[in-house]
């Protein structure tokens, strides 16, 4: 049987060499490594289910009565976009385990490729020849936040027409051009043309995940062609890679990795609410409510947005720079600027340009360790600065003490993580202490 | 930028140099000035004509000048390729030896790689079964949803709008006057008060001589007055059937019939209609008539079929 459909294809496409290299491929066995398979296959898990979400959701702002089952909002106006998302939740079998699977797999998707995103850069992964791979992942991993947000505008609810509002602001404040860019994405004025919905969703579940699959499979084939780096141990060296083959153990792991995060994020699906859109109801120009929260991978950007000092650049009585683009364009722009010029800054400062396929332990090189956790807690700060109101409402702490907290401490925080990191990554070096462990 | 200038300047200044020297023994391949010229002669005429597109879309923006245009960019910059490639640069021919496809020994070395994945389990038939089986049933299982889409098949196609009484109307919802139908003349009908889009509404009602009518034995009574009626829906593949052919030249026709005009079903209009011709396997679905104490057409019952196309229950 084997033997026979090896055969046919060998005869045909003259795969047998291929495939026996397939078949042996070898995967260094860390736990780390699974960060970015998780993400992988939670990129699976989003087009299967958004596929599924495809075959209900209206994109459509042609408004409508409500009469469907939940009573609260029956004889509501709405839109057939948000009429589509209750009827999908609440009147088609199985739609609202599906559509909340769909959520929380955006949750993952987006925490698991920031997780894989930090192995990368603590362990110097990053550096040549893997550079090519830092620029595409975190353009993926730009694209991820992008699809997210156009997803979750998608229904028009409350909380959806909050964020596209904000969305449209920031785009306005684009200096000089801004207003032409949102205009033309809107249709007109915000809240825009109908059309704007249907453009909304060709973006999410065409445009974006297209380009996302075909950056995904460069991805994974630059990881074929330099094959995956290694941590140092016995018989492993910068020009060899040890681990388990592909056939036959590491297959079933990786399956049963799909597997897992396929049951993880169904279970999350059918168990825990998220994104309860009758809740907040449709969206109206005239409404919003307080302490509404995004997805968490969002928050940095409202974070910023609330932070931001009233700042705005004027000119000749022209506004060159409005507000929002501090927060909602350059924040951003500044974090992953500095992500995808990493590499050539870790050469220039280390004016290291060999290519390097062994890993570093996190404490090996301090200055690099702090360097990236000074980054990262300068991006949580701010981050964390995105829930103060909430942070308000349940510690009645006052909101303004709050905003003058985070400002000094988006500052203070990334210099002190920076020396503590720093001595405690040399400290650990020196010791050969386990972090977690007492024993060496 | 600086870059760019930089390369611009060696383009130009390339032109003023001496050409290199070729390394002796290798004929020396003279440029073809002539198609050099008509390749930037062909890429000035695209991007004028791009640029006339950019014009056109501000100042003009008509289909045909928009077309022209930018077609005519492509076109040209087609044939600035063409040329180029032809003539422009040298033409080199290359042979390449196809590579063997078949690796007898390597086909070997796999199958003993996956054998040595089994190496040491037990059961492995059993294993491979217990694994179909679980595989076959994530699939129905993650299938299953997608029975959400609509609901079951047999419960809508059966239903129909109509029934004993039911009044026909127009398109503009007027009721039917028997009488105002003529000889020859095709009325399309609808149930009151139901959906005209389902494709189990809209009928037709055509006038006959009743001498002319042969019904079947059980439908004697159908047709008050030769007025008959059936559903206008193509039994074949659902298109409206909305050709009359009458009068008919007797001796080529065989008698008034209606024709669907996607793939020509044709069915008798006095037969109870039965198909003539065509690809259609079933005869169009008659409606019994009755005219009420108005004079208006109502139905007096339910189609002696199931209008529309054919399914798995379409005659239960």
């Amino acid at each position: 049987m084997i033997r026979r459909a090896v055969r046919f294809l060998d005869e045909r496409l003259g795969t047998a060499p291929l495939l026996k290299k397939t078949l042996q491929y070898v995967f260094p066995d860390h736990w780390t490594f699974m960060l970015g398979e998780i993400a992988l296959y939670a990129f699976v898990v989003l087009v299967a289910t958004g596929i599924y979400l495809a075959l209900f959701f209206e994109p459509s702002l042609a408004h409508v009565t409500y009469q469907g089952d939940y009573a609260p909002l029956r004889g509501h106006e709405m839109t057939k976009a948000f009429q589509s998302t209750l009827d999908l939740s609440f009147e088609t079998k199985g739609g609202l385990l599906l559509r909340q699977t769909h959520h929380w797999a955006a949750n993952v998707f987006v925490a698991a490729i920031v997780l894989h995103l930090l192995r990368i850069l603590y362990t110097g992964a990053s550096r040549k020849p893997r550079d090519l791979n830092v620029w595409i992942g975190t353009t993926l991993l730009a694209l991820a936040v992008f699809e997210g947000y156009a997803g979750y505008s998608l229904p028009d609810d409350l909380l959806s027409g909050m964020g596209l509002a904000i969305g449209y602001s920031v785009l306005l404040s684009l200096p000089v051009v801004g207003a032409w860019l949102a205009v033309l994405v809107w249709g007109g004025q915000f809240p825009g043309k109908e059309v704007f919905e249907p453009r909304l969703f060709i973006t999410h579940v065409f445009v974006i995940p297209i380009v996302m699959a075909t950056l995904i499979a460069i991805h994974l084939a630059i990881i074929v062609r330099q094959k995956h780096t290694q941590f140092p141990g016995p018989g492993r060296t910068e020009r060899n890679v040890v681990g388990s083959t592909l056939w036959p153990s590491y297959a079933l792991r990786s399956t049963s990795l799909l597997l897992a995060v396929a049951g993880v994020l169904l279970l999350l699906g059918g168990l825990v609410q998220i994104n309860p859109i009758w809740l907040y109801g449709p969206y109206h120009t005239y409404s919003a409510t307080n302490g509404a929260q995004p997805d968490w991978y969002i928050g940095w950007l409202i974070g910023a947005l609330r932070l931001m000092p009233p700042l705005e650049i004027h000119v000749f009585g022209y506004t060159l720079v409005p507000n929002p683009f501090f927060g909602g364009a350059l924040f951003p722009l500044l974090v992953f600027g500095l992500l995808y010029s990493w590499p050539a800054i870790e050469r220039r400062i280390t004016g290291d340009h060999a290519r390097h396929e062994l890993l570093d332990r996190p404490r090996d090189v301090p200055w690099r360790t702090a360097t990236i956790s000074a980054f990262f807690s300068w991006v949580a700060v701010v981050f964390l600065a995105g829930s103060q109101d909430q942070v308000a409402l349940h510690f009645h702490f006052s909101y303004v003490g709050l905003v003058w907290f985070f400002r000094v401490a988006s500052v203070v925080v990334p210099l002190v993580v920076f020396f503590v990191t720093r001595r405690v990554a040399a400290e650990l070096k020196e010791t050969e202490l386990h972090p977690l462990r007492l024993d060496r | 930028m600086k870059r760019w200038l930089i390369a611009a300047l060696v383009l130009l200044l390339g032109k003023l140099r001496p050409p290199r020297a070729l390394p002796p023994g290798r004929p020396v391949r003279e440029p073809d000035r002539r198609a050099e010229n008509l390749t930037f002669l062909l890429l000035l005429c695209a991007m004028a004509a791009a640029a006339a597109f950019i014009a056109f879309y501000f100042a003009n923006p008509d289909t045909q000048f928009l077309g022209a245009t930018l077609g005519l960019a492509f076109v040209l910059l087609a044939a600035a390729c063409l040329v180029a490639g032809k003539r422009v640069v040298p033409q080199i021919e290359g042979v390449k030896e196809r590579p063997e496809l078949e690796h007898p020994f390597e086909q070997d070395e796999v199958v003993a790689v996956i054998a040595e994945g089994g190496e040491g389990v037990s059961r492995k038939r059993f294993f491979l079964l217990a694994g179909g089986g679980a595989a076959g049933l994530m699939g129905a299982a993650l299938l299953t949803p997608a029975l959400s889409c609509g609901p079951e098949a047999n419960r809508v196609l059966s239903r129909s709008p109509w029934n004993r009484g039911r009044l026909l109307v127009t398109e503009l919802d007027e009721p039917i006057v028997a009488a105002g139908i003529v000889v020859g003349e095709l009325v399309t009908a609808f149930p009151s008060g139901a959906d005209k889009e389902d494709i189990a509404s809209p009928v037709i009602v055509v006038r006959v001589r009743p001498d002319e009518l042969d019904l079947p034995d059980d439908r004697r009574g159908w047709a008050p007055e030769g007025l008959i009626g059936y559903s206008k829906i193509c039994t074949h593949a659902g298109c409206a059937v909305s050709e009359y052919r009458y009068p008919s030249y007797g001796p080529t026709a065989p008698g008034p019939a209606v024709v669907c005009p996607c793939h020509y079903s044709t069915f008798s209009v006095t037969e109870g209609g039965k198909r003539i011709f065509g690809p259609a396997g079933r005869a169009l679905p008659q409606l019994p008539l009755a005219i009420n104490g108005d004079g208006q057409l109502v139905a007096d019952g339910d189609f002696s079929g199931r209008p529309g196309p054919g399914w798995w229950g379409v005659r239960k």
